[in-house]
């Protein structure tokens, strides 16, 4: 089953999109951990230059191994990419490492943040830069360029990591992504157990950094709401098939995605259970 | 003689042995935060390191080029076993990796002793295992010169260490892969050259703790046994923890001879052998993490 809801594009982005690549394409992949479970069952997205893509679903649909596959992380975790390809920027990723991808400009912030918690923030912005070889000017520069973007890190600099706040150690993560001055970025899951503000904070900041540094997102997220609302296109993702996909706000006025995702339908908001119930129907028939 | 300077005495005596178990697990320490692989082999490194240095005494070398040579031989045995040993074994379990560790150490005894023989060597550093003259008139206590050089050393290498993982863009990148192997693969940081510089360094620690062990009770196979002491020094300082294994050391110096000396008499002696399990077994009870090690957390 696959609804398109792309309605009237814009002619003048259809055109532009055809005339430039995508910075990243991925094609039919099928994802295998551990040589037998499979986790990935055929998933197609693109990323335009510049663009903030979003990757939606719930628990489990299969967002982390898709990103992972992309940074090809998913290597240490015994996954495989078995069917499918991958292209960033036009180079095929399949024979390449993190690291190589992380110098090509393509960095992932992991799930769950994973800042180096007995480092100070400022030493973890720092390995950010560890591939890059630059002297200490531009490194401070560079810090400096990073701080603008999140002020509090600058506040909290010398604290150790992992003392500071989950928001803190989100744009500790991100912050130290961009020391690697990519020119996309992989986010898992930002508004992970943070507070409302703390979420509209960090994706600010995130479109901030889209607008000026001009760098790609594609963002995986389960806070479906949050994530259309920064995000210009979006996919969503059901155990490893992407269900349906079009422009953000297609899919935000989407009656689908409001009932599933969204947890709203014509007669107002659905409880939980009606939800999972039906949900469970669909599947099933 | 009061009591309190012979008490005295065996204290200062116990801490400075110490300091050789404090360096032993040192060299755990370090491979088992960068890699997660507990290294059986590291006793077996001690040995090799130090009958290699008098191996190459023997063949003529003056002691101030074959420091650098043995140097030189630790650094390629740990990089080699990082990359022929460990490297194509990366991302297998644990335990895969600690008995490849055992059957390299099993390797490098092996070709230790069919490279140098396996007579008993001495190894002269020029420094007597004999008390400090000053110390014996002014307090009467016998503080063994080699025991204070010894730990004078230790403290030297583990303050360059710190040095080292503190200040130095490397040892930044060290301590980020220690944090979190995944997000320092995230970030580019390149752990195969992290892991190597952490082998390396791990062998010149064998080198130095070897000398240090060797100048005392000779050049032998029963080195390899002295890595069995560092067991109970990385249980009750932590596995990932240099401080604690540093502390721990002193501990275990420490409570083994004061049990030898005080305690002992009263059960017939032989405390100094299993003093330091029993300790460790206690932690193992009481606090599984060790003085300072982190929790123990199974990484995803
Ligand atoms: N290393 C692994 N080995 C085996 N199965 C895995 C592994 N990692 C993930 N899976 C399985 O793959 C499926 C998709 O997981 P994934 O982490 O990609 O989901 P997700 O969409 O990111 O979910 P969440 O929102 O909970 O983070 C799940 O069923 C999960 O159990
Ligand atoms: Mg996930």
């Amino acid at each position: 089953m696959n609804v398109s809801v792309a309605p009237a594009v814009d002619r003048s982005a259809a055109v532009q999109a055809a005339a430039q690549p995508p910075v990243l394409a991925v094609k039919n992949i099928e994802v295998i951990y551990n040589h037998v479970i499979l986790v990935l069952r055929g998933v197609s997205l693109e990323v335009p230059q510049g663009k903030i893509v979003a990757l939606l679903g719930g628990n489990g649909a299969g967002k982390s191994t898709t990103l992972k596959s992309i940074s090809t992380l998913l290597a240490s975790e015994r996954g495989a990419v078995t069917k499918g390809s991958i292209e960033f920027r036009g180079q095929r990723t399949d024979q390449l490492t993190p690291g190589e991808l992380v110098g090509m400009g393509l960095v992932q912030v992991m799930e769950g943040r994973h800042c180096f918690g007995h480092l100070t923030a400022e030493e973890n912005l720092i390995t950010g830069a560890y591939a890059r070889s630059i002297g200490r000017a531009q490194l401070r520069e560079e810090l400096d360029r990073i701080y603008a973007y999140f002020p509090r890190l600058k506040v909290r600099r010398s604290s150790l990591a992992g003392y500071t706040s989950g928001g803190e150690q989100q744009m500790i993560a991100i912050g130290r992504a961009m020391m690697a001055k990519p020119s996309m970025l992989l986010l898992d899951e930002p508004s992970m157990g943070l507070a409302p503000q703390i979420v509209a904070e960090i994706f600010e900041i995130v479109r901030d950094l889209n607008q000026k540094e001009g760098v790609s997102i594609l963002l995986a997220e389960q806070n479906t709401n949050v994530a259309l609302k920064y995000a210009d296109y979006g996919y969503i993702l059901e155990s490893g098939r992407i269900m349906l996909d079009g422009p953000a706000k297609a899919l935000a006025e989407n009656k689908d995605v409001k009932e599933f995702y969204l947890g709203m339908s014509s007669e107002g908001r659905k409880s939980f259970r009606d939800m999972k119930s039906y949900r469970r129907r669909k599947r099933w028939v | 003689m009061p009591d309190f300077w012979f008490f005295l005495e065996v204290l200062v005596g116990g801490l400075l042995s110490g300091t050789m178990y404090a360096l032993v697990a040192l060299g755990f320490v370090l491979i088992y935060k960068a890699s997660s692989v507990f290294n059986f082999a590291q006793g077996a490194m001690v040995f090799f390191a130090v009958l290699s240095f008098v191996g190459f005494m023997e063949l003529g070398l003056p002691f101030w080029a074959a420091l650098p040579v043995t140097v030189g031989l630790m650094i390629l045995v740990g990089m080699g076993t990082e990359r022929f040993v460990l490297r194509p074994l990366v991302n297998q379990s644990e335990d895969t990796l600690l008995m490849a560790t055992i059957g390299l150490a099993f390797v490098i005894e092996g070709v230790a002793q069919l490279a140098w023989g396996v007579d008993v060597r001495r190894l002269d550093l020029g420094i007597r295992d004999e008390p400090i003259n000053w110390v014996m008139d002014k307090t009467g206590m016998l503080v063994s010169q080699l025991d204070v050089t010894a730990a004078l050393v230790a403290g030297i290498m583990v303050a360059a260490l710190a040095l080292l993982f503190s200040h130095t863009k490397v040892g930044r990148g060290l301590r980020a892969v220690a944090d979190d192997h995944a997000a320092a693969l995230s970030i580019g940081i390149p752990l195969k050259h992290i892991w190597m510089l952490v082998w390396a360094t791990a062998g010149v620690v064998a080198l130095v703790a070897g000398m240090l062990w060797g100048a005392r009770s000779g050049v032998q196979f029963a080195l390899v046994w002295v890595a069995l002491k560092a067991l109970p020094v990385l249980i009750i300082g932590g596995f990932t923890s240099v401080p604690g294994v540093i502390l721990a050391g002193l501990i275990v110096g420490a409570i083994e001879k004061i049990g030898e000396v005080f305690i002992g008499p009263y059960v017939g002696g032989g405390i100094e052998g299993w003093s330091p399990y029993m300790l460790a077994v206690l932690f193992l009870l009481i606090r599984p993490e060790g003085l300072f090690g982190e929790k123990i957390i199974r990484r995803v």
